[in-house]
């Protein structure tokens, strides 16, 4: 079983590599870009079939390490 | 004085930070992140600057998870010592010995030169030689030294008297060019409820002789090496 965590930044913090990203986009002429925010995306391989479980130990997980949770929100899926 | 220094995969400060700590008197213990316990008799942990672990995740994330952090958390909650430099402030935040986070610096750029820094308080274990409102010149070396948190953290800390340094220009005004890295009211640095654990960005171990271009960094040393 496959899960995806993405994890990105709070409101209101702030993400100057994300505008920096904005500005390079902007200054390619790709048209209608209002803001980016950067982000990460973790891929994770399960070893079993129950989501309830998994659901519980990647919580964990983001919790434990893959978040700060001073700044960052993290979601966790689990893409077909 | 007894030192615990801690050695994480990519620790570079380590050396530094231990002479200067012999130099003002502490006895030191290098002290390897895998272990489980400290040192006998520890009465302060160094957590020094470096890159742990390639700054992956986020600078200071894996370092803070290590076997010995469980040890250095027990060791602030009994009212131990801890200094925390660079990579060492980010590690402490992310291990919870001290709140908010350090983030990219708002230029986005690493920035290593020297900076002057306003010490706010002159009453506590680590800057007893040093004066109040006195302006120090130091090292800074970082990519991720903006301190952030939330706006509830910022009062509790400001109102509390935890802000250890301020980033200030010659003069000690906190001036918009005097802050290297965006952080919130030019935060350098900060401590503990318990003023026992100091976070701070600069590298005081860098100046503790004339020899490398000053020695502003030595008064902290001496602060610690003749406490306790």
């Amino acid at each position: 079983m496959k899960a995806r965590v993405t994890i990105t930044l709070k409101n209101g913090v702030l993400d100057p590599q994300g505008k920096a990203i904005e500005g390079a986009l902007g200054s390619l002429g790709i048209p209608g870009i209002a803001s980016v925010r950067q982000g990460k995306v973790f891929d994770i391989e399960l070893t079993g079939q129950d989501i309830k479980a998994a659901e519980a130990a990647l919580n964990t997980a983001c919790e434990k390490l893959l978040a700060n949770t001073v700044i960052e929100h993290y979601r966790v899926e689990f893409p077909g | 004085m007894r030192a615990a220094v801690i050695t994480f995969p990519g620790t570079n400060r380590d050396g530094d930070v231990s002479r200067a700590l012999r130099a003002s008197g502490a006895d030191v213990t290098p002290t390897w992140h895998a272990d489980h316990a400290l040192p006998a008799g520890t009465d302060l942990v160094v957590l020094p600057g470096g890159f742990s672990y390639g700054d992956y995740l986020r600078a200071g994330a894996i370092a803070a998870r290590a076997n010995i952090m469980d040890a250095v958390r027990a060791h602030a909650a009994r009212g131990g010592l801890v200094l925390a430099i660079c990579n060492g402030f980010q590690i402490a935040c992310e291990a919870g010995l001290l709140p908010g986070v350090l983030v990219r610096n708002a230029n986005l750029r690493f920035v290593c030169r020297r900076q002057t820094l306003k010490v706010e308080r002159a009453d506590c274990v680590f800057t007893g030689h040093y004066r109040r409102d006195q302006v120090i010149n130091v090292c800074i070396a970082h990519g991720e030294g903006n301190y952030i948190c939330d706006a509830g953290t910022l009062a509790r800390i400001e109102g509390e008297g935890l802000v250890a340094f301020r980033y200030c220009d010659a003069a000690g005004s906190l001036t918009p060019d005097a802050n290297p890295n965006g952080s919130l009211n030019h935060i350098a640095g900060i401590y503990s409820a318990n003023l026992r654990v100091l976070g701070m960005m600069p590298h005081p171990e860098n100046l503790t002789e004339q020899l490398t271009g000053g020695a502003d960094g030595k008064p902290l040393f001496d602060s610690l090496g003749r406490a306790a």
